[in-house]
């Protein structure tokens, strides 16, 4: 029976190892060692460099631009996305007519393939047929022709991967949200309430505070989703313009892939490592205290 | 210090449903102890709810000290309320729960620590100030949302069933100790319960709730021993009033009152004869269960509460003389339920 038993157990788990090691594990190992050699698409071989690769992207323009457009891009659209969803989820907490229909409505961005919904938006933001552009021509904010290039000016096309980033991921953290509050049992802010506890106070002092710990499980998710993303930046910019909203991911695409210097690609991206380790280790703080509370 | 009005409050929660709240009319006295009872869904907590400000009226009047408050948030009631769970604040610790409300009230700072010393004082849980409410056990809980309700020094205290999650033991003392808090500070006060002994205990007067209509309203001793209708009869006391139905009345009386009849040797008295089915045993007294034997009663189920000093013992599927005294017969209307002058009955 015990015997049994483990035999179940272990096929059980098979699936979840195998997939761990061979789609993870496996590309994480090649990573790790064209990080330390002079492949290249064109000669896979695997010659030892020492750290030649990092000494040579560490001075490299590009890369310091992108590691500061990652922190850029990551804290801003965090930011934006913990202040929106907490809005949203104060605003779908209580039932109205048509509640389910919102709830929807703002899940979408998060069901729609991300590619669909970043090449819809390329098109939002283009320099000639720009639905954007068009409507603020026709209310006569700018001269026609005069409208600034969302995506063509280093800091504009910042905002906008930002901006289409927190569209994406909205939703996400919405959902989470309104998991978070309703594990709020109602007496809390009644409580508040009766104690003289006006909204504001009510947000601050009591709802938020005992959400930390689920909003902290959201920050740390959409942190690296974030910080790992690469489909908005590549669909929208492909990292330009001159690099303005170049992030690691798009980089290490960019040279390993497209610019066929695996080595240089798979050290770039081995320095997203460092940083999704210690996000890792603070999303299962986060998740425990969460339990326990 | 103020006296709450209500004023044929209604609450309807869903239209052509019966309300949850019916035409309610209740006021308080200066300073009183007055407690809701009623079974679960009598609509007590919803009435305490509307007097807090957290529910709205579907109609009727709400008056504290004497203003309309209906239209008020619950901020600006002057009221204070404990809830059922306590709704501590987790990631408080207690001091800064106790000096919530003076926060949300803008009480100028330099008062917070001297007021909420005076509230722990007043509940002896000065020692807890600085722990987290998941840290404190159920009756330390009790006492912070305590603690928190009068370091505003409210108008009038809303307490929701606040003993309910206290075990037996605890719950007793607890009881006693509200009675000697509420002596102390005096403040008008409404309080929801379930529980019968707590109200007794506790009221000033009770008013008596069912399907959100008011049953009764006096002290203690007034629901317990001038029942206005067959409801309250039997919602209170444990076991309840026994009924009998005779034509177009019924006549009820108290387990305690029905005694066997050597013990009752003066005044006038029913005679009747107990067939005991079976007995309870409950240490101070014991509970005979049993039928009616003989007389135009025969065969109805009643039950009598004998002090254990009465040293006779019951052995079941026997018949006893018992008797009640004629003035503690109750009679009622057999249509309405409704309380009717005493009238002559014959028995046989």
């Amino acid at each position: 029976m015990a015997v049994e038993n483990r035999r179940l157990g272990a096929a059980m788990f098979f699936p979840a190892i195998a997939f761990i090691v061979l789609l993870i594990g496996a590309p994480f190992a090649l990573a790790v060692m064209y990080a330390f050699s002079d492949a290249r698409i064109g000669s896979p071989g695997f010659h030892f460099v020492g750290f030649e690769n990092f000494r040579s992207i560490l001075q490299s323009p590009s890369f310091q631009a992108a590691l500061r457009n990652s922190v850029v891009f990551t804290v801003c659209a965090q930011i934006i996305v913990i202040i929106c969803s907490t809005i949203l989820s104060i605003a779908l907490e209580k039932p109205f007519r048509g509640r389910k229909f919102v709830r929807f409505l703002i899940l979408l961005p998060w069901v729609a393939p991300i590619s669909l919904g970043a090449i819809g938006w390329k098109w939002i933001l283009d320099s000639i047929y720009s639905v954007i552009t068009w409507v603020l021509v026709w209310a006569h904010v700018f001269k026609p022709y005069g409208a600034p290039m969302w995506l063509g000016e280093p800091h504009l096309a910042m905002a906008s991967v930002i901006l289409v980033h927190c569209w994406r991921l909205i939703p996400f953290s919405t959902v989470i949200m309104l998991a978070g509050r309703t594990a709020i049992p109602k007496d809390i802010p009644e409580a508040a309430a009766i104690d003289g506890a006006g909204f504001w106070r009510t947000l601050f002092q009591i709802n938020i505070p005992m959400m930390a710990p689920i909003i902290s499980v959201a920050v740390l998710f959409g942190t690296i989703f974030t910080f790992t993303d690469m489909t908005v930046v590549y669909i929208l910019t492909a990292g330009g313009p001159f690099d303005s909203t170049q992030t690691l991911p798009s980089l290490a695409f960019a040279t390993g892939i497209q610019g066929s210097d695996l080595a240089a690609g798979a050290a770039t991206s081995l320095f997203l490592v460092p940083v999704l380790i210690l996000i890792a280790y603070f999303m299962l703080r986060a998740a425990h205290r969460a339990e326990v509370a | 210090m103020a006296v709450v009005e209500a004023r044929n409050l209604t609450k309807v929660f869903k239209q052509g449903e019966l309300g949850a709240v019916n035409n309610v009319n209740l006021e308080t006295r200066e300073g009183e102890f007055l407690v809701l009872l009623g079974p679960s869904g009598s609509g007590k907590t919803t009435l305490l709810r509307m007097i807090a400000g957290l529910e709205t009226p579907t109609s009727g009047e709400i008056r504290i000290g004497g203003d309309i408050v209906n239209h008020l948030t619950p901020r600006e009631r002057g009221i204070a309320m404990v809830f059922q769970s306590y709704a501590l604040y987790p990631h408080l610790s207690v001091y800064n729960n106790i000096a919530f409300p003076l926060k949300a009230q803008k009480v100028p700072k330099e008062q917070h620590k001297q007021k909420v010393e005076w509230a722990a004082g007043l509940l002896g849980i000065e020692r807890l100030l600085q722990r987290k409410p998941r840290e404190l056990s159920g009756g330390e809980r009790q006492r912070v949302a305590l603690a928190r309700a009068i370091v505003r020094e409210p108008r009038v205290f809303l307490l929701d069933e606040p003993l309910s999650n206290l075990d037996a033991k605890l719950r007793a003392s607890a009881r006693e100790e509200l009675d000697e808090f509420h002596d102390r500070i005096k403040t008008t006060t409404v309080y929801v319960t379930h529980d019968q002994v707590e109200a007794m205990a506790l009221g000033d007067r009770v008013v008596v709730l069912h399907q959100g209509v008011v049953r009764q309203i006096g002290t203690p001793r007034e629901v317990y021993d001038e029942p206005a209708d067959t409801f309250v009869a039997t919602f209170l006391g444990s076991p309840p009033m026994n009924l009998l139905e005779a034509e177009d009345a019924i006549v009820g009386f108290r387990p305690e009152r029905f005694l066997p009849a050597d013990l009752q040797t003066s005044g006038k008295r029913v005679s009747l004869r107990l067939h005991v089915q079976h007995s309870e045993f409950l240490g101070a007294e014991r509970i005979l269960y049993g039928i009616l034997d003989g007389t135009r009663f025969r065969d109805k189920p009643v039950c009598a509460r004998v002090s254990s000093s009465v040293l006779e013992t019951y052995v079941p599927d026997t018949a006893y003389d018992f008797a009640v005294p004629e003035h503690e017969l109750k009679f009622f209307d057999a249509k309405t339920g409704k309380r009717i002058p005493p009238r002559p009955l014959s028995w046989q």
